[in-house]
Order: C-alpha cells, then sequence, then structure tokens
C-alpha cells in the first residue's frame, strides 16, 4: 500500500536498501489501467495455470501476511474495546507511544532539513570524494539495525573516545533513528533537484532575487512534494523502529522506552493482549501516515495532469 | 540557483559534518575498535562456536526463505500483472503490508498466530515448534522479505509485454516451455536484484526474528542476534563489535552487488 506511489520505502528494518532510487510520486512504469488490452488468451502462464496461481498466491500471502495481522487485532480486541482503550491508555504504554511520536516527528523534522540541505550539495556542489559521500548515504540502509545500534554507541556510547554519553537518552534514540533513516528525504530529493530547470533559478537571479529569495520562491516549491514523501516515510520508519534503539535507548519506561520496546516487554511478562493492543496502535498510526502520503501524491499527479 | 562561494562551502560543511558525525566516524570507529587488537583476535572471535552456529544458522535461513520468495514472488508478480481476477487490488495491497509493519509487531502477530494458545497453536501438539523454533524464524523472515522480488519482478514483467509470450505459445510452446524459454530470461535481472535485496535483509533482521527465536547460543541464535546478546548479556564489547564488523563486510558486499546489478539492468 505505500511503495509503488512513493518510490522506495525500503523496509522497515536492517537492510532495507531502497528497491530503486524512484523520484517520489512516480508512477510505476506502467500503470495497470495504461495496458493496452489484450486477448484474454495464454499469456505467461497458461489458461489453466492461470487460476490455479492466482489461488496458490492468494493462499500463500493470506497465510504469511493476512493471517497474523488478523490474529493480532482480534487478540487486541479480546477483551472488547474497553478493554482494547485500557491497554492502549495504560500509563507506561500512552507514555512509550509519546516518546515514540515525539522523536518520530524530530527525526522527520531534522531529516526534512538536512536531507534536503544534504541532497543539494550532492546535487549542486562539486568536491573531492563527491562519489564516496554518494555512497555513504545508501550505508544506513544496508546496515542491519542492530548493527547501527553497536556503531553508535562506539561513538556515543558508555565507551566513547570523545567523552559524550547519550546512552539511554532521548537524545540518543533520535540520533538512533536520525541514523536509520538519513537516505529517505535525501534520496527522494536528490532526482528531483538533478532534474529542476535551473533557466527558472536563473531568470529569478537576473531579475535581482537573492539567492534565499530564489531559493524559497523557486526552488523549494519544486522540492516540497519529495521533500514531504521522504519526511513521511522517515517518520513511518522511525515509529516502528526497533533494532537501532534497543541498544543505545536504554529502554527506560516513560523517558526512553519506544512502543516497540513496550510491546517486546509486555510479550516477556505474557501480557498479549496489551502487546497486542498497542502493536495496533502503532499500526493504525502508520497505515494513517502513508495513506495520508499517498492522497498526498495521487493529489499532486492529478495536478500535473490538468496543468499539462 | 546561483549561490556565492561562501554560502556554498558553509552548505558543504554543514551537509559533511553531519554525515561525518552521524554515519563516517562511528562505522570507522567499529572498525578501528575491531581490528586494533589484530586481525587474529578479530578472526579468533568471529570464529568461536557460538558465532559459527550464528552464522550457519542465517545463511540456512537464507537458504530456506531465497527459494520460497522467489516461487511465490515470481507467481504473485505474474498474477499482478497479467492475471484478471476479482480482488487484484487487495492482492496489491497486500505485497506491501510488510513494509508499514514494525518488526517486533510482526513478531508479536506471529506469536498470536503461530505460538502455544494462538490460532494455529495445535501446530505444536503434532510436534511442529514454529515459535521459538527455526520454522519461526524463517516464517518472521519471509514475512518481512516477502515484498523484494515481488516488487523487483513486476516492472519488468510489465515493460517486457506479452507479445513474446504469445509467439510463443502459438509456435505451439506449452506454458513451461514459454515460461522458462521466454518470461525467465526477461526476469532475470529484476530477480536477481529481488534475491539480493532480500538476502540483505534475511542476514540482518533483527527485531522480528528475536521475538520469535528462543536465542539459546549456538542453537537458536542468528548473527544479529548474536550481536545483540554478546554486548547485552555477556558484557563482551569486542565480541559484538567483531560480530558486527562481520554483519557490516556482508551488507557492503550486498551494496556492491546490487551497483553492480544496477549498471547491468541499465545497459541491458
Amino acid at each position: 500500500m505505500t511503495t509503488t506511489v512513493t518510490g522506495g520505502r525500503g523496509g522497515t528494518d536492517v537492510s532495507a536498501l531502497p528497491p530503486s532510487p524512484q523520484p517520489p510520486g512516480a508512477t510505476p512504469p506502467a500503470a495497470p489501467s495504461s495496458e493496452p488490452v489484450r486477448p484474454a488468451g495464454r499469456s505467461g502462464l497458461g489458461r489453466v495455470g492461470r487460476p490455479l496461481g492466482v489461488g496458490v498466491v492468494g493462499l500463500w500471502l493470506s497465510v504469511m501476511v493476512l493471517l497474523p495481522l488478523a490474529a493480532l487485532t482480534v487478540t487486541s480486541f479480546e477483551d472488547g474495546w474497553g478493554g482494547f482503550w485500557e491497554a492502549v491508555t495504560a500509563p507506561v504504554a500512552l507514555a512509550s507511544l509519546r516518546v515514540t511520536i515525539v522523536a518520530a516527528v524530530v527525526v522527520a523534522l531534522v531529516n526534512a532539513v538536512m536531507g534536503t540541505l544534504i541532497a543539494w550539495v550532492l546535487v549542486r556542489d562539486d568536491f573531492p570524494g563527491k562519489r564516496i559521500v554518494n555512497a555513504l548515504i545508501d550505508l544506513p540502509f544496508a546496515l542491519p539495525t542492530i548493527v547501527a545500534s553497536i556503531v553508535l554507541l562506539s561513538l556515543y556510547g558508555p565507551n566513547s573516545p570523545v567523552g559524550i554519553h547519550l546512552n539511554a537518552t532521548q537524545p540518543g534514540l533520535v540520533l538512533a533513528l536520525a541514523f536509520v533513516t538519513l537516505p529517505f528525504v535525501v534520496r527522494s530529493v536528490q532526482p528531483v533537484l538533478i532534474e529542476a530547470d535551473r533557466e527558472v533559478e536563473e531568470a529569478s537571479a537576473s531579475l535581482g532575487a537573492s539567492s534565499w529569495t530564489t531559493f524559497r520562491r523557486v526552488v523549494l516549491p519544486t522540492l516540497t512534494p519529495a521533500i514531504i514523501s521522504g519526511t513521511g516515510l522517515a517518520f513511518a520508519r522511525a515509529i516502528g523502529e526497533y533494532g537501532s534503539v534497543v541498544l543505545i535507548g536504554g529502554n527506560i519506561p516513560r523517558e526512553t522506552q519506544v512502543a516497540s520496546q513496550y510491546i517486546q516487554q509486555q510479550i516477556e511478562i505474557d501480557r498479549p493482549v496489551n502487546a497486542a493492543a498497542v502493536s495496533v496502535a502503532l499500526l493504525a498510526i502508520a497505515f494513517a501516515t502513508l495513506a495520508v502520503l499517498r492522497w498526498y501524491a495521487g493529489r499532486g499527479l492529478r495536478r500535473e495532469e490538468d496543468s499539462a | 540557483m546561483t549561490t556565492t562561494t561562501p554560502a556554498r562551502l558553509g552548505l558543504r560543511t554543514v551537509a559533511l559534518g553531519y554525515l561525518v558525525l552521524l554515519v563516517a566516524v562511528p562505522i570507522a570507529l567499529i572498525l578501528w575498535r575491531s581490528f586494533e587488537p589484530g586481525v587474529g583476535a578479530f578472526v579468533e572471535s568471529v570464529r568461536t562456536p557460538a558465532a559459527l552456529a550464528a552464522l550457519n544458522l542465517s545463511l540456512l535461513i537464507v537458504a530456506i526463505v531465497v527459494p520460497l520468495n522467489v516461487v511465490f514472488g515470481v507467481g504473485t508478480a505474474l498474477a499482478l500483472v497479467r492475471g484478471r481476477f476479482p480482488g487484484k487490488g487487495l492482492l496489491q495491497a497486500v505485497v506491501d503490508l510488510p513494509f508499514a509493519v514494525s518488526p517486533i509487531v510482526v513478531g508479536v502477530a506471529l506469536i498470536l498466530l503461530w505460538g502455544s494458545g494462538g490460532w494455529f497453536g495445535g501446530v505444536e501438539g503434532l510436534g511442529l515448534q514454529v515459535i521459538f523454533g527455526l520454522p519461526g524464524m524463517v516464517i518472521a523472515t519471509l514475512f518481512v522479505t516477502l515484498p523484494f522480488v515481488v516488487r523487483e519482478v513486476e516492472p519488468v514483467l510489465h515493460e517486457i509485454g506479452t507479445e513474446q509470450e504469445q509467439a510463443a505459445s502459438t509456435l505451439g510452446a506449452s506454458s513451461w516451455q514459454t515460461f522458462w524459454r521466454i518470461t525467465l530470461p526477461a526476469i532475470r535481472w529484476g530477480l536477481t536484484y529481488g534475491v539480493v535485496l532480500t538476502i540483505a535483509r534475511a542476514l540482518g533482521e533483527f527485531g522480528a526474528v528475536i521475538m520469535v527465536s528462543s536465542g539459546f547460543p549456538g542453537v537458536s541464535q542468528t548473527l544479529t542476534l548474536l550481536v545483540h546478546s554478546r554486548y547485552i548479556d555477556d558484557h563482551n564489547a569486542y565480541g559484538a563489535y567483531a560480530a558486527a564488523t562481520l554483519l557490516m563486510g556482508l551488507a557492503v558486499a550486498t551494496l556492491l552487488g546490487m551497483t553492480l546489478l544496477d549498471r547491468k539492468r541499465s545497459t541491458r
């Protein structure tokens, strides 16, 4: 429900390498509706094989994906709507959701600014070693999240050689999330910036606009859809993150415990209904974010079509 | 946009400074810490019985997950591109679903489905321990890697169309022959790319796997679980750094492989 519209949400964890650095809002290579109508006869799978194939695929996806999520949802409402509400609004659960959302918002904003800035430098600036820097951007997607945790701890943890201790603090949490979400905005803004029409910028400058005005009035509006899409994906990734925060976050209830850590703890102390309820809340936030992004990308496309 | 030199240098400094502090220095530091006591110590640390068992388990999971993802991924992509059936839109949405689900939530969902007391908890009575066993870790990895092959093969199938396949079947090829001789060669690079993504993610998955693993060293620890348990349970920071460096090496190799594949795909 996300990738086709937004380019590449990479994945929720570890080596979530973005499938291909498509610009955000790019349509998949061919929308099903634009397919030429072909005879419904034999193609790909044979006439007999096809319904069977669809059935097998449907069954596979149901058992692998839908049934686990259905079991999760049903369990979360095992004690009725009241039980669900009670589990989600238990003080520690609510605190973990708050910590998660606040950290994810902060990280998304940091990404919006720094990601755009990095993309700009990578596209418009020139310096020795630029290709290496460009390759560095993908590293956080390629690294397993637990490695991200260890890597950050070695510099900002208890054995820090520079004396910075962010272990078990909220800034440490933000740092870990910033690390794993680094590529989202950079990789969605970069292609748009490469394609951007520089003549308009030059025209604006020759008409006497300062570079800040040119950026604000000419460049930024072109980039906004890409920035919003990348920021949204970073936010969605950050709220579910576990591996990268598990070592550096500290798991202190009401302070640095994020929702995924709370869920894990509830499973450990055998409170599956609580775990399921907070899981469903987390899923709902992720789905809502992605639905808004999808709607936004669709709106942008429709506008483009209208103006074309 | 014309920028003055000081402004450009300023922006460059901020961008590079951010990347250096967030990515470059931490990674350089962990490499340095892994190899500072000498390459011998590093090799020794990643060759302990527990570490070797973890590497084997990770590779075993990859070996089970990749073929399943190839078969069902290509099948799903074919169904999505070529098929006409009610509920296709739903199928599209389900394929992307794993990307939106937190790894921990994946683990919880699987426990509630397959664990004792879950919907399919009965399988434990039949002697098949899913949760806290190998099947659970495989299923968790399948869940998180499910979209990769589908999403890489799907656009290629769109692009190649069906003309060649139709020609082949007009000339009397069976649907299997058409698939093996026409469709599969055409999608091979997309498929390979999807497989590489699957391997990378399968080796690196942590959250979903830790939820469904019993986590015994030497038995049910993957490489990522080994990093975690060495740091947390054994207070063996060096061992954790070394295992993390090993994982990082695998990840960088994957990244390089993908860059090469990308070139191959674009020159195709």
